[in-house]
C-alpha cells in the first residue's frame, strides 16, 4: 500500500451508530473550520478571539467525536485521516455550517441558529447507551452555552442597533433562515438512533426553538423569521452547495499535498 | 506496590503550562490514580479543545518516566465534566497574586487593587478558561477565570 494510499481517504461508515456520530462531528469541524477564518480577520480584538475561543471548542468536540467513531468502527489509520481527508460527498455536516463568514452580523446569526439547536441535540444525549458518547455531549455542553450568550448579545445589539447593523441582521436572516429546517429534519439516520437509545429525538423540541428563536428575534429590532418557501436540506446526507467545497479546499491542502504528515 | 502519595507528590510539580502559578493537581485536571495493574493517573481536560491538554499529558509522561514510573499509564476521563469548583482553595490565593481573579460567586474583583468596579471587556479570553475584565478605578485590564 503506498502512503498516499493509506493516509488518503476513509472508509464510509456502515453502522448506523457511526453514520449519526460523523454527522455530529462533521457538524463542529465545519463550523470550527468556518470560525478559524476569522482569526486576525475580527471587528476588534476581543471578538477576534471570542471567534477563534469557540472555533476551539468545536474543533475540540470534533476531535473527541472522530476518536470515538474510531473506536467503534475502522474507518482510518488516525482521525486526521478521516476528518481531513474524505471527498466532498462524504462529509454529513448541516448546511448552515459551512455558510460564509460575509459579515459579522452572518457570523453571530449562523452561530445563534447553530448553537441553540446543537444545545437540543447535545442534551438528547446525555442519557445515550454510548457512555462515551453522553460524556462528550456533557462537556461540550458547558462550552455550547457560552456560544449560545455569546453569539445571542450580538443578534440583539445588531438587530436593535443602527440602520445599517439592522440591514444586516435582516440580509443575513434571509439568507441563513432556509438552512434551520435541516437541523430539526427527522430523517432516518436520526431516527434509527432514537429506537437504539443512541439518542433522544431532540426534533421533538423544534417548535420550542422556534418559539425562542422568534422571541430573541423580536426584542432584536422586532425582526422576524422571513416567510421561506421551502427549507434547503441536503447535507446530512453529502449533497452539499460550493460553500463547503471552498472550505475544503482550504482545510485539506496540506493533508492531501503531504499525506500523512505531522506537525 | 505504586505508593499513590508519592504519584500526587510527583504530579503536584507540574505547573499548568498556561498558567504556571498552579499546578494540575490543585486546578482539578488531575481525578486521582485508578487502582489497576499498572495503575493510572487520572486526568480530565478543562475545555475540549484546550491545546495544553496534550501537553499537560506529555509533562506527565515525562515527570512518570523521570521518577521510574514508566508502567504507570495516564487516563483520560471526560464525565464528570471539569469544573472550577475543582480548583483548591490555595490555589484561588495563588491566582489572585498572579493577577488572575479566580472563579467564584463573587462579584468580579480587580486582582491588583482588589476594587469590584470593574466591566466585562470580553467573555473569551486569553485562554477557553478565562474572560477579559478591565479595572475601571486602576483601569488595569485582568483576566478573571470563568465560573463553568
Amino acid at each position: 500500500m503506498s502512503v498516499a494510499e493509506k493516509y488518503i481517504g476513509a472508509k464510509q461508515p456502515s453502522k448506523p451508530e457511526t453514520i449519526y456520530m460523523l454527522r455530529l462531528a462533521d457538524n463542529a469541524l465545519i463550523l470550527g473550520q468556518r470560525l478559524s477564518e476569522m482569526c486576525g480577520h475580527g471587528p476588534e480584538m476581543e471578538l477576534d478571539m471570542a471567534m477563534t475561543n469557540m472555533s476551539l471548542d468545536l474543533i475540540g468536540q470534533a476531535k473527541l467525536l472522530f476518536e470515538h467513531i474510531l473506536t467503534l468502527e475502522d474507518l482510518a489509520p488516525n482521525i486526521d485521516v478521516l476528518a481531513m481527508t474524505r471527498p466532498l460527498e462524504q462529509y454529513t455536516n448541516c448546511l448552515l455550517v459551512a455558510q460564509p463568514n460575509v459579515d459579522f452580523a452572518h457570523i453571530m446569526l449562523r452561530q445563534y441558529l447553530f448553537s441553540t439547536m446543537q444545545k437540543l441535540q447535545y442534551e438528547a444525549l446525555l442519557e445515550s447507551n454510548d457512555i462515551t458518547l453522553a460524556a462528550i455531549a456533557e462537556k461540550s455542553l458547558k462550552e455550547i452555552a457560552y456560544h449560545i450568550r455569546f453569539a445571542k448579545s450580538w443578534v440583539l445589539r445588531l438587530g436593535d442597533g443602527t440602520e445599517e447593523s439592522r440591514s444586516r441582521m435582516v440580509d443575513a436572516l434571509d439568507c441563513l433562515w432556509r438552512f434551520t429546517g435541516e437541523m430539526f429534519a427527522q430523517d432516518a439516520g436520526l431516527m434509527a438512533m432514537v429506537k437504539t437509545g443512541l439518542t433522544a429525538n431532540f426534533t421533538l423540541t423544534y417548535k420550542n426553538w422556534r418559539l425562542e428563536i422568534t422571541h430573541i428575534l423580536s426584542e432584536a429590532g422586532d425582526l422576524s423569521p422571513p416567510d421561506t418557501a421551502r427549507m434547503i436540506m441536503g447535507g446530512h446526507q453529502g449533497r452539499h452547495d460550493e460553500n463547503l467545497g471552498h472550505i475544503l479546499t482550504d482545510m485539506q491542502f496540506m493533508q492531501l499535498s503531504y499525506p500523512g504528515l505531522k506537525w | 506496590m505504586v505508593n499513590k502519595e508519592h504519584l500526587l507528590d510527583l504530579m503536584a510539580e507540574i505547573m499548568d503550562p498556561e498558567i504556571p502559578a498552579i499546578n494540575i493537581v490543585e486546578l482539578g485536571i488531575v481525578r486521582g490514580i485508578e487502582d489497576s495493574t499498572p495503575p493510572n493517573i487520572v486526568i480530565t481536560p478543562t475545555y475540549v479543545g484546550c491545546p495544553a491538554t496534550d501537553m499537560i499529558g506529555e509533562m506527565i509522561r515525562e515527570k512518570l518516566d523521570a521518577a521510574g514510573y514508566d508502567d504507570v499509564g495516564i487516563k483520560n476521563q471526560l464525565s464528570p465534566a471539569w469544573t472550577t469548583e475543582w480548583i483548591t482553595e490555595p490555589a484561588h490565593e495563588k491566582l489572585r497574586v498572579y493577577g488572575i481573579d479566580p472563579p467564584g460567586a463573587h462579584t468580579p474583583t480587580c486582582p491588583r487593587c482588589g476594587s469590584a468596579n470593574t466591566k466585562l471587556i470580553s467573555e473569551f479570553g486569553s485562554t477557553p478558561c478565562k474572560a477579559f475584565h478591565a479595572c475601571k478605578d486602576c483601569l488595569e485590564p485582568f483576566d478573571r477565570f470563568k465560573c463553568h
